[in-house]
C-alpha cells in the first residue's frame, strides 16, 4: 500500500497528496499524522491537494476528520490547492466541508498557520516531550 | 480496428483499488467524449459515490463505462452500476440528502444524481440494484 509523506518545516507538518487516494492510504494518513503530530508537538498540519483530481464524500470525510483530530491534539489542518473543478463537484454533491480550514495555496496556509514562508520561518520545534 | 465510438468499459466493483481503477476509466472515457475539466470532475466523483455504494451496500458488484452518441450527434458517457445485494425498501429516502443507514454522510445516491444528466435507479428488495446514470458533453 502507498503510504502519503509527511515533512516537517518547523512545527508544522506537511502533507502532498500526489496521487489518486485509495480508501486505505488516507486511513493510513490519519493515522500517521496523529501520530506524528504527538510525537513531533507540531502545531500546524498543511495538506497540499493540488494534485487530486477528485475529492468524493468518503475521502471528504477523511480530510474533515483529520482536521478534527488535530485540533483534539492541539494542532490546526489547513487544506491548500483544491482545485476549482474540485471545489464545484464538493458543492453540487453537498458537502460543505464545514470544519475543514481552505486556503488556495501553500504560502496562503502556512501564514495562516502563522508559520510564515519556509525558508525565513522559525527554527526547529522543540518536542514536546 | 478499434471504432473510437466503441469505447467500452466493464469493471468488477469489489475493492478500494476497483474504485480508483474506476475512477480512472471514467476519465479516460470521459476524456474521449470531450467533456470539460469541470464535467468530467463531476462525472468521476459521482462514479467514485455509486461504486462506493456498491461495495459498502450491495456487497460488490459491477460497473459497465460506455461512451454514447445521440442521434444528433452529441457525445455523452452512460455508466451502469449493478449488484446483487440487499437492495433499497425505500428509494425516496435513499434519494433524501442525509439518510443514510450507515455511518456515510448520505450524499452519495442524492449528490451523484446531482452531479450527472440523467439518473435511473431500479431495485428489488433481496434481488439488487442498478443505477444508470449519462451526462452528456456541453
Ligand atoms: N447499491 C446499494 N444497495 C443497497 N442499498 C444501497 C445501495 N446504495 C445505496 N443504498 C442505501 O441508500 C442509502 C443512501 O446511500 P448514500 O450513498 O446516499 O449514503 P451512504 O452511502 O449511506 O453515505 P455516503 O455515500 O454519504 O458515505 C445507504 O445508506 C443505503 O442504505
Ligand atoms: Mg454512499
Amino acid at each position: 500500500m502507498d503510504r502519503v509523506p509527511i515533512l516537517k518545516a518547523g512545527d508544522v507538518l506537511l502533507v502532498s497528496i500526489q496521487t489518486d487516494l485509495e480508501d486505505r492510504t488516507v486511513m493510513a494518513l490519519r493515522e500517521d499524522l496523529a501520530e506524528r503530530i504527538v510525537r513531533t508537538g507540531a502545531r500546524g498540519v498543511v495538506i497540499d491537494i493540488t494534485a487530486v483530481e477528485i475529492v468524493d464524500s468518503f475521502i471528504g470525510q477523511m480530510l474533515a476528520g483529520i482536521a478534527a483530530m488535530s485540533q483534539l491534539l492541539d494542532a490546526r489542518t489547513v487544506v491548500v490547492g483544491m482545485r476549482p473543478a474540485v471545489a464545484i463537484t464538493l458543492v453540487e454533491l453537498g458537502l460543505s466541508l464545514g470544519g475543514v480550514q481552505t486556503a488556495l495555496d501553500l504560502e496562503t496556509g502556512l501564514r495562516l498557520l502563522g508559520a510564515g514562508p519556509l525558508d525565513g520561518g522559525p527554527s526547529e520545534a522543540q518536542d514536546r516531550r | 480496428m478499434t471504432d473510437a465510438h466503441e469505447i467500452r468499459h466493464e469493471i468488477r466493483i469489489a475493492t478500494g483499488d476497483d474504485i480508483v481503477r474506476i475512477r480512472r476509466a471514467v476519465r479516460t472515457v470521459a476524456c474521449a467524449a470531450r467533456m470539460s475539466l469541470v464535467d468530467r470532475t463531476k462525472l468521476v466523483t459521482a462514479a467514485s459515490e455509486l461504486a462506493r455504494n456498491v461495495i459498502g451496500h450491495g456487497g460488490g458488484g459491477t460497473v459497465r463505462i460506455e461512451r454514447l452518441i445521440s442521434p444528433s450527434g452529441v457525445s455523452g458517457v452512460r455508466m451502469v452500476f449493478e449488484d446483487a445485494g440487499p437492495g433499497i425498501p425505500d428509494v425516496r429516502l435513499a434519494l433524501t440528502d442525509g439518510w443514510s443507514t450507515g455511518q456515510g454522510l448520505g450524499l452519495g445516491l442524492p449528490g451523484a444524481r446531482r452531479l450527472v444528466d440523467e439518473f435511473d435507479l431500479q431495485t428489488v428488495v433481496g434481488e439488487g440494484t442498478r443505477v444508470t446514470v449519462t451526462k452528456w458533453t456541453r
